[in-house]
């Protein structure tokens, strides 16, 4: 009679065993597939177009990305509603935009700082995570509605302060000639030169966009990493389970102030992290690249990738990407081609190209509805922890079956 | 158990404790003494003050009045998060469990006051911290296994079975390491055999040197573990002793008893 019984158990445990595998081959699928893509892809576009234009859009999505892990720690980890990320992102952006210009040269100040790249990186970060702890301060009071609308409030003040003060700021006239990233002549590589006999100099990033490419390509996945090893912690359970309910939390001993503090003020520092190379990259800082719609783009990105899963916001943020900087932009264009191809006139095509030209955002809107009806729960939706408790379940199961045969 | 409590080791001892909301008197001057490894029951009717009671010592909400001492000392005017870690634990009326967070999670965060890992260390995985994770998520299975439900680690809390959520409960504030254990209603919603097992893993936790202190409306609940009673009605303590005095005071049955006899 056990043996029958100890058979079937036998195969239920198979089957789990391949489910886990499959979970788990999925996650580290998604990574692997991420990190060939961005090996080759500069590789095959740069063959293909013989340029670097779309190395250079690869960057700009790449900020992006470490918005959304960022943003992601706040909003999927934590469950704060955070509708002013862009604010942090600008923070960082005009730290190492003041720091590393000629800009205070005609500030009150007197004198152009220019503190390097690699320190400045640090420093943005820093600057972005005490001005998040700041926010979340008097704020974190606040819960689900009202917190959204504080954080929003504060998005729309940062720009504003930086085109007030334009003693310092520059305000609209923004910040330009931005130091590029240099790396110093001592790490030499193929970059150093290409004679054996030139003299070794600083690789310089500037003009670079593969050099700016790697780096942002190494910044994602250092993030990636840290908030991997945050996720599966005793702070970032601290995190789920204040976003699971917030007096049972405390009841747990977990103190939600500070520990809400700290999901505003690491989230808010990797988007320091992310406006400092992103000064760096474009050179140029205005208080116009940080409107709402960056924080709303950041926020859609996270939502439909999968909140609280890393792998999965990554993937919303490139396809959101694409979507908004590419697709949409592009669309009058391809449908005037289209139209051509297929033999209309050229007032029809015209007529057409432009009624795509004004149907952009119902069309955006249209993409997100559809996304969200298909798949509400984001592209990719956590399964981190699933994956690592199926283990445990197929232990027990094992001693279950090992229990069976013994007797 | 080993050690036998002095008899008047007191471990909690509410002095004139009165909250109020308002105009309403929820509790109303009570004062009361929990010994050292005891069963202490809280009863009375619905709206007696029962829960507001219990969130006046957990921090949850701070008295109007009054003193709270646990342990020999005053945590009056407390945050939540620190009344867990002097060590007192509790449960909710209405099951408050991380719904989307698996059962080994939910006893994790239990473990989380335990814990010494900083942010830091966390960020960089520290070996110190892989240590202290893999020792945690071993002493959490160890939780899980003495309320019985560690074959369902794996699952969310809200899949659970309804008494199957109770145990949990009881297992992620067994895991913050409390001297003294807070049970809402534990045997609300029991079948009875689900009650028997109920007062066998209560009697389990006293031998941990836990002091349990519960409020409950089974009455067969109630006298069958608690050694000591207090009943509370319209926020006044109307009685306090061991069950059977309490079961016979004329008061007790005109409050309480006396509707369902």
């Amino acid at each position: 009679m056990s043996a029958p019984r100890g058979a079937a158990a036998r195969g239920s445990l198979v089957s789990r065993l391949r489910l886990r595998e499959r979970i788990r081959d999925r996650e580290q699928a998604v990574y692997g597939i991420l990190i060939i893509v961005a090996l080759v892809f500069p590789m095959v576009t740069i063959y293909a177009t013989d340029g670097t234009a779309l190395v250079s859009q690869a960057t700009r999505a790449g900020y992006f990305v470490l918005l959304a892990i960022g943003l992601n720690v706040v909003v999927g980890f934590a469950g704060l509603l955070d509708l002013g990320y862009a604010a942090f992102f600008a923070i960082g952006a005009y730290t190492y935009a003041l720091l590393a210009s000629p800009q205070l040269a005609s500030s009150p100040a007197h004198h152009a700082v220019h503190l390097p790249f690699w320190l400045m990186l640090f420093v943005a970060m820093f600057v972005a995570g005490a001005a998040g702890a700041i926010l979340g301060f008097p704020t974190l009071r606040l819960r689900g509605d009202y917190l959204a609308i504080v954080t929003l409030g504060f998005g729309e003040i940062v720009p504003q302060l930086f085109y007030n003060f334009d003693q310092w700021t520059g305000g609209i006239n923004a910040v330009g000639i931005i130091d590029q990233p240099v790396l110093p002549a001592w790490i030499q590589g193929p970059w150093s030169g290409d004679g054996p006999i030139q003299i070794v100099r600083n690789f310089n990033f500037g003009g670079d966009p593969v050099a700016f490419y790697v780096l942002i390509c190494i910044l994602i996945a250092a993030a990636v990493i840290l908030v991997s090893n945050l996720y599966r912690s005793r702070l970032g359970r601290a995190w789920m389970a204040i976003r699971e309910d917030e007096v049972a939390a405390a009841a747990m001993g977990i103190n939600t102030v500070t520990t809400k503090l700290l999901a505003f003020g690491i989230g808010a520092s990797f988007s320091g992290f992310a406006g400092a190379y992103y000064a760096a990259d474009v050179s140029l800082v205005s208080p116009d690249s940080f409107l709402f719609i960056v924080s709303i783009t950041v926020l859609v990105m996270v939502v439909l990738g999968g909140m609280g899963n890393i792998s999965g916001v990554i993937v919303g943020a490139l396809v959101l990407y694409y979507v908004v900087f590419y697709l949409i932009p592009g669309l009058p264009e391809n449908a005037k081609n289209i139209a051509n191809s297929i033999g209309l006139s050229s007032e029809t095509t015209r007529s057409l190209a432009d009624a795509t030209q004004h149907l952009n955002y119902i069309i955006y809107g249209a993409i997100l509805v559809a996304m969200m009806l298909l798949r509400p729960q984001g592209l990719l939706p956590s399964r981190i922890r699933e994956q690592e408790l199926k283990h445990a379940a197929v232990q027990e199961e094992e001693a279950a079956v090992e229990m069976e045969h013994a007797t | 158990m080993s050690q036998q409590p002095a008899p008047d080791d007191n471990i909690l001892e509410l002095t004139d404790l009165t909250k109020r909301f308002g105009g309403l008197v929820a509790v109303d001057n009570v004062s009361l003494n929990i010994k050292r490894g005891e069963v202490f029951a809280l009863i009375g009717p619905n709206g007696a003050g029962k829960t507001t009671l219990f969130n006046n010592v957990t921090g949850l909400f701070q008295p109007t009045s009054g003193r709270v001492v646990f342990d020999g000392r005053d945590i009056t005017g407390f945050k939540p998060h620190q009344v867990a870690r002097w060590g007192i634990a509790r449960t909710f009326q209405n099951i408050r469990l991380f719904d989307y967070m698996t059962c080994l999670d939910n006893v994790r965060v239990g473990r989380h006051v335990r814990m010494k890992a900083t942010v830091f260390e966390s960020l960089l995985k520290l070996p110190r911290e892989r240590r202290e994770e893999e020792r945690v998520t071993e002493e959490a299975m160890e939780f899980l296994r003495f309320v019985g439900i560690a074959k369902h680690a794996n699952q969310y809390a809200r899949n659970l079975a309804y008494g199957q959520q109770r145990r949990l409960e009881i297992a992620r504030a067994l895991a913050t390491e409390p001297k003294l254990l807070l049970l809402d209603e534990p045997a609300a919603g029991f079948t009875p055999q689900e009650k028997v097992e109920l007062m066998q893993l209560v009697k389990k936790i006293l031998t941990r040197g836990i002091t349990v202190f519960l409020i409950e409306h089974d009455m067969k609940v109630v006298m069958g573990i608690s050694e000591r009673i207090v009943v509370l009605d319209h926020g006044e303590k109307i009685a306090e002793g061991p069950p059977d005095e309490v079961r016979k005071d004329v008061r007790v049955i005109e409050a309480y008893l006396g509707k369902s006899a």
